[in-house]
């Protein structure tokens, strides 16, 4: 038994209580509920030496590794959506001079293939794909093996277990018990192949109401560790429901990440310069006119 | 045109896997006009989306709301992609070659390269299991190389085999639709050769923007312009804020 209580915590106390230098970190979300509050504070906490894992990089990888807390990205898609490339990423891949950065590099059927391995404890998981790319080549940790039953020969990725991942979510209660809707990418495989997980979440909501709707459920509270309560935690990324995405800032992200000086200069402004997401927020009015329309669903009969 | 002629090659009550920008416009265009049944899925998760505005990136709220199924990623390559369910995959790319090879991970070598571009994503798969998939690129002699610097996505001969050979599920990219006109697989060798032309194109325009000697169909088809209804619905209702029709 773990005392609930006891899990609810400041994001600062959860990234110093349980990221640490060395780690492998993913914080998933594929475009929607990315937890940008999170990666601040790594970064405030100027963690090193991380593998930083997650299919799509996304602008808070960039930000991690401009700020050099990243040694290794494991990947499926670098770049920045709708609009370019992640500049930080591409500086340090294609000139490597200040800071190198180790990639390892898959499709995104394989990293969550790698996910659900580690989610249930395998050592690797079999897919059909890889034949005729040169992904493997690049990659020599894609590898295959002779199906037992049928003699087809099938790609393997292996397992994904991260030492902690970070879930940004609508709401969870103070167990960790996580509710999510909209796009829900891999966050339940990542964390259940994780070590550790840290749950983010708009909202802090009573036990009944999480019990009053179960299907609703992606994480339960008995593979948490800590429960933060960081409204607008996910912005410039979204939250169904909540908030859009703050899309002009993923395409003002293009000139500041192309720069390194002024990569540097909003670094210390939005990051190093603010003590914590409420700070933050003060600097962004333009998350006010981010606030979702509502679009409630019908609501269903778990009575029997 | 690019979009309109994709939006062309989708057949009402088809399943499509939708990726970014322009092949995005393209099926939602094919949904007010021809092919209001498609049945639009984006590795997101959303499956039957009906967004009701442009979406800005495959993870879009808009995809969400309205949708008929809402899944996890593991769903969607498993029980989907590799499950065969996937009809129609759109795919597009920095550099396309002969064979229909696809590069989106680097320009020169994969260490240290020229430039470093996003990498597979989804394509990959796609490029192997949709039951046919449609390429979008706009011609120029670097677009078009003989051969790609990096095979992302296979195209009709991988390792130089038929794709039957190395169990390939999908029938691989069966045209490849250009800014100036058409190119389609050639069944007996693979080859990307040239089909249809737009109005105005001539076949050497097509050849200047390809890196290798570009063989035509016999009769070259000449594809209709855009009609002035697909050309409003694209303008006024589709993308008003030119986010994908630049050109």
């Amino acid at each position: 038994m773990t005392d609930n209580a006891s899990k609810v915590m400041s994001m600062r106390d959860a990234v110093s209580r349980f990221v640490h230098d060395g780690d492998t970190v993913v914080i998933e979300g594929f475009t929607h509920l990315i937890c940008f509050a999170a990666g601040h504070e790594i970064i405030r906490q100027r963690r090193r030496d991380l593998t930083l894992a997650r299919l799509t990089p996304d602008l808070i990888y960039d930000q991690m590794i401009g700020a050099g807390c990243a040694r290794k990205l494991v990947f499926s898609w670098a770049g920045n959506p709708g609009v370019g490339s992640l500049h930080a990423f591409r500086r340090a891949v294609e000139a490597p001079g200040a800071v190198p950065l180790e990639i390892e590099e898959y499709s995104h059927f394989g990293m969550v293939a790698r996910f659900s391995a580690g989610a249930a404890r395998l050592p690797f998981w079999p897919l059909r794909d890889y034949m005729g790319t040169d992904l493997p080549r690049a990659n020599p940790r894609i590898r295959s093996v002779t199906c037992p039953y049928t003699g087809e020969d099938l790609a393997t990725v292996p397992a994904l277990n991260p030492d902690v991942t970070i879930v940004h979510a609508q709401r969870a209660d103070a167990d960790g018990n996580t509710q999510i809707w909209g796009l829900v990418g891999v966050q339940r495989e990542a964390a259940f192949a994780s070590a550790r997980v840290i749950v983010v979440v708009e909202e802090l909501v009573d036990e009944q109401l999480i019990r009053s709707d179960p299907n609703r459920t992606v994480i339960p509270g008995m593979i948490v560790n800590a429960v933060v309560v960081e409204p607008c935690g996910a912005h410039p990324s979204y939250a169904q429901g909540y908030y859009d995405r703050d899309n002009e800032f993923y395409v003002a992200w293009e000139a500041i990440s192309r720069d390194p000086v002024r990569l540097a200069r909003y670094l210390d402004e939005f990051v190093y310069g603010v003590p914590d997401r409420a700070a933050y927020l003060k600097k962004q009015p333009r998350v006010a006119r981010l606030k979702a329309k509502e679009r409630l669903c019908a609501g269903v009969n778990y009575g029997y | 045109m690019m979009a309109v002629v994709a939006a062309r090659e989708l057949q009402d009550g088809e399943v499509v896997f939708v990726g970014i920008g322009l092949p995005n416009l393209a099926c939602n265009l094919a949904r007010a006009t021809h092919a209001p049944h498609l049945v639009l899925i984006y590795e997101s998760g959303a499956v039957g989306a009906v967004p009701e505005r442009l979406p800005v990136s495959i993870g879009d709220p808009a995809l969400v709301t309205g949708s008929l199924m809402v899944c996890g990623m593991a769903d969607v390559f498993q029980c989907i992609l590799q499950n065969g369910r996937i009809e129609v995959g759109f795919l597009g790319g920095a550099q396309v070659d002969r064979y229909g090879n696809i590069n989106t991970t680097v320009i020169g070598p994969y260490v240290r390269p020229k430039v470093r571009l996003p990498g597979s994503g989804g394509a990959a798969e796609i490029a192997i299991h949709a039951q046919r998939t449609l390429i979008v690129a706009k011609l120029g002699p670097r677009a078009f190389p003989e051969q790609v610097d990096f095979v992302t996505s296979p195209g009709l001969r991988p390792q130089g085999r038929p794709r039957r050979e190395v169990r390939m599920p999908g029938a691989g990219p069966v045209k490849v639709i250009t800014d100036k006109g058409i190119l389609e697989a050639d069944e007996a060798t693979g080859e990307m050769v040239l089909a249809a032309l737009y109005p105005g194109v001539s076949v050497p325009d097509v050849q200047a923007g390809i890196g290798w000697a570009l063989r035509c169909r016999p009769g070259l088809a000449a594809v209709p312009p855009p009609t002035a209804h697909e050309l409003r619905l694209l303008r006024d209702v589709l993308d008003p804020k030119r986010l994908f029709l630049k050109q």
